[in-house]
């Protein structure tokens, strides 16, 4: 039997029926339309379907879609305004935070969490914010850097330059 | 606006990151066809079973399921078995017995994955399960149960090769005035790219024509095999389309055909309708083919003064259930036989036997070209074992038997013709970077206090570019590469590989190389791979080949339109083609600057005024067959704290001095080097795949099998030396994988050297907290 489901994604409203077990990942991707959020594995460890709900970060291969009734997303496809590139996303691309690009999208919108709450973050703090999203191509070091990058121009402040390493 | 060509050694920022960045990105799962079906899979829960019963009328029942596929129903077609990369054969689907945990044993076919996925859970298999055959070792007794029946073997023993002069290398072991021995056990791992593996399959019986999008590093061998396989079906390779869309990271996991995939293919055939299939992270993880495995002895022997004069090596290889390795046919092991590393051996020899086991099919190179990584790893380790026997230091020890500058080219003792290397200048430059001195200063200081610090060195020696067409193919495809060039009446170009990307940024570093040969912006240049019925046939994208091979080929191709082009500026400058001066970008003639054509001119005049008697249009394809191999090779020294209560190592730092010849994006390089790097930590430190005696899977999801992540990971110092490839068309040698490669020693060095002073000589990959502290404990260090 189906439930419907009302929820507000990336600022536009959006309604569907669903099966009670349908997985917010899949509703996202497949009622939504919306593929940017990716799955790698099922069991919130990767992180490469991150999504925000109400403004916090969750793993949506492990929340239901009915749970998400009433409530805020926000996904890959919001962080972009007017065709403008996000900051975050203009750090990855800066500094080259991504390669085949799968796990990016989780990533960004951990990172998006992550200067909501801190808008000046230590390494330490960027590294220990992304833990639970896995990369396997890049090595962590450019995605520090690229979010490093974000906070920067966030916050008004200059945007370094290198990486001092 | 005018665009600049910024060309080679420059950081240019990646094209492909605009669709990446706004999840605009297409991978597999994103594509949604008409009327698609999903197929899920039943798996086996015993790694050896016999099948008495299939029951599948509870699934059928499920409204939405369509249909179950069986061995059977695919024996009627021949396609119960498939060739693998090998010349082994597996099963797509068993008709009596199963061989591994997690193998395939029936295919759901429903409206949707949930459907799906009940189907699955209510197909009922009656099994009798059968002993296990787990350890290669104990595969190998006389009295061991015989796996491989359809193969009429009488043993579980795949294959025997050998390499070198045994008798020579025997000799001098009788002679030396030193040896060490050593045991090394390099476990199973898996790629576990973030990306599952997954296809959709489409067969248009109108038109005869399949079209096959997959998770897949060679889209062209695929699609040569799957008309070998199914030729007779109807399936002929111009009837065949085979698209690798956006790929989630591959490192080598991407390049074997998974039974899935045949399974789709049957199932749209079946139904007449496109079907998708989808791993999921468990069947990823417990089915899809695994890395490494090899079960290792070797031995050195060298000179008291610290000559090396021989290397022996002898290894047992564990292939599972099913040899399904990804090598060039020549060589059952692989490019093993890199295994004299960066030294200058007089004599050496190499054994390798593959064994069958009840696991899955294992052998693939996990970012690595052809198992260089264990070839390597041992070297390192043993190299490292025989400089602390000797009380030499291993940084010194090593400078003593590098292969010289004056060397190159140099011929192995075990075949291979090195084409350039600065061994000595790469670690030299590592030592002074890290402060490799006072690093030793300081652990002696801090061994007197009872800390336990470690500084380990790897100078590897990579061995990439597969390959030269005379010792190099896969089921005797020949591992050339390729590249078209098409460029437009206005100066645009689309240019085609036979390579596939999967996050190496091929779109960046081809258009690079166009730009720097013909002076065409890069935002003027389009790169295209993975479509069958466009790109020119190549071998497709892993051990490190695709610029070496690919790259390669692109810059032949530029350099045939560059001929045709200096053709049609002469005709256009009524100059003769001599007098012609090229600078990138433009045509003068000699003594006359200002009587120039550019590039953008003579691509118009391709094809609105070109000179009589020449063909209109100005493209080009070059298929490049490398005349050698390329030997990118590298130095790294890691510095770890091991933490005496718990037995955790610390990496303090590590600094990686790589030298991939010319560069052609080094950001990109760099970033491969990182990614890299991460993929050498973990199995130094973290991955393994482990299974019981009856063969059960220990862990089969990222909650137990440990990936590194952005805590565990240091932050990692790269530097560079640049020594040119003499026979690459650009200087230049790949780099995707040297730091795989070349990590996995670094770290356990430093571990062993951190611990060498409490008697201690080796502890196998991953050197887990546990292996550690068991090791403190044992020698009274902690409680």
């Amino acid at each position: 039997m189906g439930y419907r489901v009302h929820v507000t994604v990336n600022g536009t409203p959006r309604e569907a029926e669903v099966e009670a077990r349908l997985l917010l990942v899949h509703f996202i991707r497949e009622v939504l339309g919306l593929t940017g959020t990716h799955i790698g594995c099922d069991t919130t460890n990767c992180g490469a379907c991150t999504v925000l709900l109400d403004g916090r970060p969750v793993k949506s291969c492990t929340v239901f879609a009915v749970q998400a009734d009433g409530r805020d997303l926000m996904t890959v496809e919001g962080l972009a305004r007017d065709g403008e590139l996000h900051p975050i996303q203009e750090g990855f691309h800066e500094r080259h935070g991504l390669q085949c690009g799968f796990c990016t999208p989780g990533m960004m919108m951990t990172a998006y969490a992550l200067l909501q709450r801190t808008p000046a973050p230590t390494e330490e703090e960027i590294r220990w914010a992304i833990a639970g999203n896995l990369c396997r191509c890049t090595g962590y070091v450019n995605i520090v850097e690229a979010i490093r990058y974000a906070a920067e121009k966030l916050r008004g402040a200059p945007v370094t330059t290198g990486r001092g390493s | 606006m005018a665009t600049q060509a910024h060309g080679m050694g420059h950081a240019v920022k990646r094209k492909e990151d605009a669709r990446f960045l706004r999840g605009k990105g297409t991978y597999i799962d994103d594509i949604t066809l008409p009327g698609m079906l999903y197929l899920d899979i039943v798996r086996s829960p015993y790694a050896h079973a016999r099948i008495t019963a299939i029951h599948t009328e509870k699934a059928l029942a499920i409204p939405g399921v369509l249909a179950v596929i069986m061995g059977r129903d695919l024996d009627r077609y021949g396609l119960a078995w498939m060739p693998t990369l090998m010349s082994d054969r597996q099963m797509v689907l068993p008709i009596d017995t199963v061989l591994y945990q997690a193998q395939e044993v029936a295919a759901v076919v429903a409206t949707d994955r949930y459907t799906a996925a009940d189907g699955v859970a209510a197909v009922e298999v009656d099994y009798e399960p059968l002993p296990a055959v787990v350890d290669p070792r104990a595969a190998l007794r006389p009295d061991a149960p015989v796996l491989r029946q359809d193969r009429a073997q009488k043993t579980n023993h795949i294959w025997h090769w050998e390499v070198g002069d045994r008798e020579a290398t025997d000799r001098a072991f009788r002679e030396a005035e030193v040896t060490v021995a050593q045991d090394l056990y390099i476990p199973r791992i898996h790629v576990s790219s973030i990306e599952t593996c997954g296809c959709i399959a489409r067969w248009d019986p109108v038109e005869g024509k399949l079209t096959l999008w997959m998770t897949t590093q060679a889209p062209h061998a695929i699609r040569t095999v799957v008309a070998l396989v199914a030729g007779h079906l109807g399936l002929a390779e111009h009837k065949i389309r085979v698209i690798a869309p956006d790929i989630g990271g591959g490192f080598g996991g991407k390049v074997p055909v998974y039974p899935g995939y045949v399974l789709a293919v049957a199932a749209s055939v079946l139904t007449g309708r496109p079907v998708k299939w989808i791993e999921d992270r468990m069947e990823n993880l417990q089915a899809d083919s695994f890395a490494r495995d090899y079960h290792i002895t070797a031995e050195l022997a060298a000179t008291k003064d610290g000559r090396l004069q021989a290397l022996r090596v002898k290894t047992i290889a564990d292939h599972g259930a099913f040899d399904a390795a990804a090598n060039p046919s020549k060589f059952p092991a692989g490019l093993f036989s890199i295994c004299t590393g960066s030294y200058d051996f007089r004599t050496a020899f190499a054994e390798v036997d593959g064994v069958y086991t009840n696991k899955p099919p294992g052998g693939i190179a996990y970012r690595c070209s052809f198992r260089v990584t264990e070839a390597s790893y041992t070297i390192e380790r043993m190299v490292d074992i025989l400089a602390h026997e000797l009380g030499i230091d291993p940084a010194e020890f090593r400078l003593r038997n590098f292969i010289r500058l004056d060397q190159f080219p140099y011929r192995s003792a075990l075949g291979w013709t090195y084409d350039s290397g600065n061994y000595e200048a790469a670690l030299r430059k590592a030592m002074e970077r890290i402060g490799y001195w006072d690093l030793r200063r300081e652990q002696a200081e801090r061994r007197r206090r009872g800390e336990l610090m470690g500084i380990g060195i790897s100078s590897f020696t990579e061995i990439v570019g597969a390959g030269p067409s005379h010792t190099f193919d896969i089921l005797g495809l020949k591992m050339f590469d390729s590249a078209e060039i098409r460029i437009h009446p206005t100066g645009k170009v689309v240019a085609r590989f036979g390579t596939k990307s999967q996050g190496q940024g091929h779109e960046t570093t081809y258009a690079q190389i166009i730009a720097h040969e013909l002076g065409i912006p890069e935002d003027d240049i389009v790169v295209e791979e993975g479509d069958t019925d466009t790109a020119p046939y190549g071998l497709g994208t892993y051990a490190s080949r695709s610029t070496p091979t690919a790259g390669a080929a692109g810059a032949v191709a530029a350099r045939k339109i560059l001929d045709k082009a200096r053709k049609i500026a002469a005709y256009l400058l009524e100059a003769r083609e001599d007098d012609l001066v090229w600078e990138r970008g433009r045509f003068h003639v000699k003594g006359s600057p200002e009587r120039a054509k550019t590039i953008q001119e003579i691509a118009f005049a391709a094809y609105t005024n070109h000179p009589p008697g020449l063909e209109a249009g100005l493209e080009a394809v070059a298929y490049y067959d490398p005349p050698n191999l390329t030997f990118p090779f590298g130095s790294y020294i890691c510095v770890v704290d091991i933490d005496k209560g718990t037995g955790e190592v610390k990496i303090r730092r590590f600094v990686a001095v790589d030298d991939c010849g010319n560069i052609i994006n080094p950001m990109i390089v760099e970033g491969q080097i990182h990614g890299g790097l991460t993929m050498g930590l973990a199995p130094a430190l973290y991955e393994e795949i482990t299974y019981d005696e009856h063969g059960n899977m220990l862990g089969g999801s990222f909650m137990d099998y440990l990936l590194p992540t952005a805590v565990e990971t240091p932050r990692w110092e790269t530097d560079k030396t640049v020594t040119p490839s003499p026979h690459h068309p650009l200087g230049a040698k790949g780099v995707g994988e040297s730091a795989t490669v070349g990590a996995p020693a670094a770290i356990a060095n430093a571990v062993i050297d951190a611990l060498w002073h409490l008697g201690v000589r080796h502890i196998d990959i991953p050197i887990t907290p546990w292996k550690v502290w068991k090791v403190l404990r044992e020698r009274g260090v902690t409680e």
